[in-house]
């Protein structure tokens, strides 16, 4: 097999499977039990202290 | 000590414009010559600066404006970021003007240095790099200080990007009339000025990461990831697209490292994700905290906001092979990159529904504020535009787009709609809390370049839409004696209306630009202007009193 068709099996399945795993993962880790309480003060975050444009 | 100092910066600005000059001497083509001249022009003046401008007494720090105490926000280079997006939008969008003129009157280019193949890179270099650029730079300054409740790391090499930038940019554009380019779409800077934004890009890297690195909350907020994920993503994009050798050191001339097929799909793969990275990541950092900002809401779903990113992030890379359907690439990269395409339609409506569904429960803003009126028309046209692209990269309908005006009114839908409606409505938010103003100087104005960019938008995209079937159809069309029935100046010649009704599109966007420029230039001056308020709930005094009949006329219900 040439380098290229080596690479080309690597990535059509352990890379592709790897890849798909992170990113099912990824979007799951907000989704954890106890989170919901860090995503609302995450969203919130923006709204403390003044933003006047200075302090 | 500090005198010495000066003397030596003064000294070193000196010989850097010398060098300049002799570089410009020994140039081996007049394009460089050009630059090496601007180079050393802003050498000079930063040399006569260093020493007119030298005072014994103060620091060079007052110079620059950086803050004296941390328990200020650095804003001074998101004044001029904000300033620098003004203007440059203003000359990228008139660019674009000029060459909807030319392309419906011809006889307005004027050869050489004004004809349409240089105006036409300086239009969508000025607009998406210098326009989007700086309000990119500016807003991430702005976002990412508040939202790390901390100061911007770096000062001086913040302000060495802003000025590195500009400088850029200049270089760029001033190349394009002269005719330096290296005929890559959205990359035509050629090497050197290449390796300076390069130089530019790994120092906003710096600040941005260094900002985030000391921030006093403990959470980085969304919209950090997108700008992030925009420099990053731009740093690599740029770097392996424009890897080129030069034909030599002292000229503008080089050759990419690519070859044929692959030079096309690593162009694309840059040019595609310079869309996805730069025009929409970086737009949706500005999304993410200034829509619930201005909407004094948090986002509608935080999780939604996570799992949008990591999606752009997974499949935009892919998405660049649509751009070359029915060429020598292999037909398994086109169907991939098509495939991503059309999965991307997912995470593009999730962010437009977080970013909308914000104002649930406040839609009456939209009524009574024209900035979030704004954007959420920009975010309608990021939902339109994100469901366009898919559509338009499907190889069936791209075999009648592809090459047709459909492909530019889906661009302007998407940068006109999206990129330039949500970048106006956070100068608008900005404006006011940078200068240290009450509000703008007039909020029926921001109303009028609502009105102004939308109906702007809707000429340019829908004449591009009739055009660009038009064309589509007209250049596949056979005879029944197996010729082609049109020739492409027949093609051409009936373009002419849509060409007509798009560059009258593009003068009412402008105009809407115009009427900014003068609200922000009126709102800097400190005045305001005297208008009837926004909200107007109907009100008669005269009928806002008690009955005083002596008997009740009704009888109230039992």
């Amino acid at each position: 097999m040439s380098f290229y068709e080596t690479l080309r099996h690597f990535a059509d399945s352990y890379a592709l499977i790897v890849m798909f795993a992170l990113f099912g993962l990824l979007c799951l880790y907000p989704f954890r039990s106890g989170a919901g309480e860090r995503n609302h003060h995450a969203a919130n975050s923006i709204f403390k202290g003044a933003d006047d444009g200075d302090q | 000590m500090q005198a010495e100092a000066a003397l030596s910066r003064t000294i070193l600005w000196g010989l850097l414009a010398f060098l300049a000059l002799a570089v410009g001497l020994a140039a081996a083509d007049a394009g460089f010559a050009a630059h090496a001249a601007i180079v050393g022009l802003v050498c000079l003046s930063l040399m006569i600066t260093s020493a007119a401008k030298f005072d014994p007494t103060s620091r060079l720090n007052t110079f620059f404006k950086v803050p004296e105490s941390p328990s200020h926000y650095d804003d001074e280079p998101i004044r001029w970021g904000v300033i620098a997006t003004m203007f440059w939008g203003l000359a990228g969008l008139a660019a674009g003007l000029f060459i909807a003129l030319q392309l419906t009157w011809p006889q307005l280019n004027v050869e050489p240095y004004l004809n349409f193949g240089r105006l036409r890179p300086l239009h969508t270099s000025a607009v998406i790099f210098a326009f989007g650029g700086n309000a990119l730079i500016a807003t991430s300054y702005y976002v990412v200080q508040r939202t790390c409740r901390t100061q911007l790391a770096f000062p001086g090499l913040a302000r060495f990007v802003f000025w590195g930038y500009q400088l850029f940019i200049v270089l760029a554009a001033t190349g394009y009339l002269l005719g330096v380019t290296q005929s890559k779409e959205y990359a035509e800077p050629e090497w050197y000025v290449d390796l300076w934004l390069t130089i530019v890009w790994v120092c906003y890297l710096i600040v941005f990461v260094g900002t985030l690195a000391r921030r006093r909350e403990p959470h980085i907020y969304v919209a950090n990831w997108f700008y992030l994920a925009f420099i990053v993503t731009v740093a690599m994009l740029h770097v392996v697209n424009n890897l080129s050798l030069p034909v030599s050191l002292l000229g503008a001339k080089s050759y990419s490292l690519y070859a044929g097929v692959q030079d096309a799909l690593v162009q694309w793969w840059y040019g595609h994700n310079a869309v996805g990275f730069f025009l929409t990541a970086g737009f949706l950092a500005m999304m993410y905290y200034f829509v619930p900002k201005q909407a004094e809401r948090p986002i509608y779903s935080y999780r939604l906001s996570i799992i949008h990113f990591w999606s752009l992030i997974f499949l935009y890379i892919w998405a660049g092979p649509h751009h070359l359907h029915y060429t020598a690439l292999p037909d398994w990269a086109q169907t991939l990159g098509m495939v991503f395409s059309i999965m991307l339609w997912m995470p593009s409506w999730g962010g437009m529904i977080n970013g909308l569904m914000t104002l649930n429960g406040a839609w009456d803003k939209i009524r009574t504020d024209p900035v979030i009126r704004m954007m959420v028309m920009a975010l309608a046209f990021y939902g339109m535009s994100t469901f366009e692209g898919p559509m338009l990269s499907i190889r069936a309908v791209n075999g009648l787009s592809h090459y047709t005006d459909w492909t530019i009114g889906h661009v302007h839908s998407g940068a006109l709609g999206w990129n330039g409606l949500i970048t106006f409505a956070c100068v608008y938010f900005l404006v006011p809390r940078l200068w240290k103003r009450e509000r703008m100087y007039s909020l029926r104005m921001i109303n009028w370049h609502f009105w102004l960019a939308t109906l702007g938008i809707v000429f340019y995209a829908a004449s591009m839409w009739v055009a660009g079937i038009q064309q589509g159809l007209m250049w596949r069309e056979y005879g029944a004696d197996g010729y082609l029935v049109w020739s492409f100046a027949d093609t051409v010649a009936a373009m002419f209306p849509m060409y007509v009704l798009r560059a009258f599109g593009g003068l009412l966007y402008v105009s809407g630009a115009i009427l900014m420029s003068y609200n922000i230039w009126m709102t800097l001056a400190g005045k305001q202007r005297e208008e009837k308020a926004m909200i107007d709930a109907a009100y008669d005094p005269e009928k806002d009193r008690p009955i005083t009949d002596p008997e009740p006329t009704a009888v109230p219900a039992e």
